[in-house]
């Protein structure tokens, strides 16, 4: 996994609450077998109509927000189904950041193992964005994980909360099955002592 | 229980990150599990433990000429499936045997779930499995990678909530209203980050299936998963099936199992309470679980709503689901009916539905499918004479699988047509591009299906009785 420590990007909002995994990525794309190229597909039905014309309003499709790197939504954002797909294509598109004022617990764990990272901040905060997003064209943020600060070259500090562990993942971009299999005498104990129930008896 | 759960799994933990739990049981299906696989192979790692590990395939099979899979690309990942199952040494449930169907069907039926278990798939449904008072929950393709190669996944504890269904469930009222009317109360994300134990006499008094219905919406109000303490009904459930302890193991089982109960004067984290003697059966109008109400209410007017937020979900939702403000929910047209998947596809839900369509007709403007949630169910309907009830009353009778859950298969609502579904989920082109959804029961679906709108199943006895 790619490591994630400082990135200025341009920011595209999606203005709604509940962005669903359906939505992020529609299920007749899931059923290729490699993690690539999922990109093409994000957010499909929002940027294409049923004829397969591009929906002009939707923020994806204006070329103000083309090369984008941070996407901001609403609460709950990518609940539902636990696809990993959606990450994949949000980070295939070219997000590496999504700003949200909450995230469906799956969505946000699955984005940590994609060298997304995923930032909780206020309803408030996240109004803010919005409105200097939809004020400004072109506007970037810089999001810098070492100190945990969002700013806009401007005016804006943004100082973000994340769980130290997480932090660390992402800044070293590690191998999580790797830090579990340094305790394998762990496990294989556990199985030594566990090993009848496992097998269905009591 | 909760707790004692984490603890008996917790094999490793340390301040500051998160812990490793042991999984007792990891299921596997087609559509998430291609990608962990070949992350094995491109690793040189091994399945650990293939004999706790099981799949099935059920989101792309097709319900009619099932061994037919006309799109290539589903063709190859169910093929996929076959073949990394084969290579690592997993046993596969597949389109030959009975027992394949939709995961969380399957898992039970076999008696893999048991009490006190922890249970992962890749797949957010997989907190059905906590009607058992198993901690199941669903994970990503990189989790899934992650189980198959160490048994065990990192994670942090989650917060606990206890959620008390107060009251007796009055006649009419399914589990499925239970858990649909919970979500229209508390939200789509009242849940997140914590584990649920749903508790109270409405819940006891359900079936082993009924809990199923309930804890498979878990995942609905953002929990991470949902749990009911075992008792006589979990135990008579479990006994005798292929993967349950036999004999005097099952015994020393149960014993085991009757200590998993929340103690006296248990502390969670959050308490939330719903009146069940208040319920009446449950329609969603919008296209988020949590956009529903009852069947003697009206589609709600947006400006109404308490939040700008809510207010503009509320008026796109209804703009997608064409729907008018105060339009009574009771004079909704349909033009299509799913009764299945891993919420309400088990013999239970298709007993109750049959029961409803019984000399009836399906209205001539509705199409109506029933897909059994595996071949288990679907043999033991036809042992019952449920798929005659149905075929007789203009339903389609199909094969085990996903289907219009998800519409992976090539069961799919054209744009525009609006559905009666007895799935989990009403989000926009869920059921098909354009296709408009509406979370019911089984009862209401079936009665939809008669009437070609929605009708309240509590006055359906008298109707049966008239036009029979």
């Amino acid at each position: 996994m790619e490591a994630f420590k400082q990135l200025t990007g341009i920011v595209t909002p999606v203005d709604r609450v509940n962005v669903d995994t359906d939505a992020i990525i529609p299920k007749q794309f899931l059923k290729r077998i490699e993690r690539s190229g999922f990109g093409q597909f994000l957010f499909f039905e929002w940027r294409w109509d049923e004829q397969g014309n591009v929906i002009p309003e939707f923020s994806l499709n204006q070329e103000r927000y083309q090369g984008s790197s941070i996407l901001i939504s609403r609460a709950n954002f990518g609940c539902g189904s636990s696809r990993e797909h959606a990450p994949w294509a949000i980070l295939d598109y070219g997000f590496r950041v999504v700003i949200a004022p909450s995230f469906a617990d799956i969505f946000y764990n699955n984005c940590f193992k994609n060298g997304i990272l995923p930032i909780k901040l206020s309803e408030e905060q996240v109004e803010d964005l919005f409105q200097r997003t939809n004020a400004n064209v072109g506007y970037k943020l810089t999001v810098d994980l070492e100190n945990k600060v969002i700013t806009d070259g401007a005016d804006l500090t943004i100082h973000f909360d994340l769980d130290e562990h997480r932090r660390q993942f992402l800044l070293l971009g590690l191998d999580d099955i790797g830090l579990t299999l340094q305790h394998s005498d762990l496990i294989a104990a556990y199985e030594a002592k566990n090993e009848a129930r496992l097998a269905n008896r009591f | 229980m909760f707790e004692k759960i984490w603890n008996n799994h917790e094999i490793h933990s340390e301040a500051g990150k998160p812990s490793i739990l042991y999984i007792d049981l990891h299921l596997v299906h087609e559509v998430t599990s291609p990608q962990a696989f070949e992350g094995l192979r491109m690793t040189n790692r091994k399945v650990r433990r293939p004999d706790l590990t099981f799949a099935t395939m059920d989101h792309n099979v097709p319900t009619q000429d099932r061994f037919n899979i006309a799109d290539p690309i589903s063709k190859q990942q169910v093929d996929t499936l076959t073949n990394n199952c084969k290579e690592f040494g997993v046993k596969l449930y597949d389109l030959n045997t009975i027992d394949q169907g939709v995961v969380h069907v399957m898992g039970p039926e076999l008696g893999l779930t048991h009490p006190g278990k922890t249970i992962v798939c890749g797949d957010s449904h997989t907190s059905t499995h906590g009607a058992f008072g198993a901690l199941a929950f669903g994970i990503g393709t990189s989790e899934v990678e992650h189980v198959l190669a160490t048994q065990c996944l990192q994670q942090a504890k989650a917060k606990t909530m206890e959620v008390r269904f107060v009251g007796k469930r009055p006649a009419g009222i399914t589990a499925k209203d239970l858990i649909l009317g919970l979500i229209a109360k508390y939200g789509t994300d009242f849940a997140t980050g914590y584990v649920i134990e749903y508790t109270g006499q409405a819940i006891r008094d359900l079936s082993m299936e009924e809990r199923m219905t309930v804890c498979n919406m878990s995942i609905e109000g953002g929990a991470r998963a949902g749990l009911i303490a075992p008792d006589e009904t979990t135990f008579n459930y479990l006994r005798g099936r292929e993967y349950a302890p036999q004999g005097e193991d099952f015994d020393r089982a149960v014993e085991q199992w009757k200590a998993l109960a929340s103690d006296e004067g248990a502390v969670y984290d959050k308490v939330v309470e719903l009146n069940v003697e208040e319920l009446v059966p449950q329609v969603t109008w919008g296209t988020s679980p949590g956009m529903g109400t009852g069947i003697s209410s009206t589609v709600p007017y947006p400006e109404q709503l308490p939040t700008e937020n809510e207010r503009k979900a509320a008026e796109k939702a209804l703009e997608y689901m064409d729907l008018k403000p105060g339009t009574p929910m009771s004079e909704i047209p349909i033009d299509y009916v799913f009764i299945g998947s891993c919420t309400n596809g088990r013999i239970e839900d298709l007993r109750a539905a049959a029961k409803v369509a019984q000399g009836h007709k399906v209205s001539p403007n509705v199409t109506a499918i029933v897909v059994p949630g595996s071949g288990r169910v679907k043999l033991q309907a036809e042992k019952e004479g449920l798929d005659k009830i149905f075929t007789a009353a203009g339903f389609e009778w199909r094969e085990a699988g996903c289907s219009m859950c998800l519409a992976m298969n090539p069961d799919v609502l054209k744009p525009g047509q609006r559905c009666a579904s007895t799935s989990n989920r009403n989000f926009e082109g869920r059921q098909g591009r354009g296709g408009r959804t509406h979370l019911v029961s089984p009862e209401m679906a079936a009665a939809a299906a008669v009437t070609g709108r929605f009708t309240d199943v509590r006055n359906w006895e008298f109707r049966s009785e008239v036009t029979a």
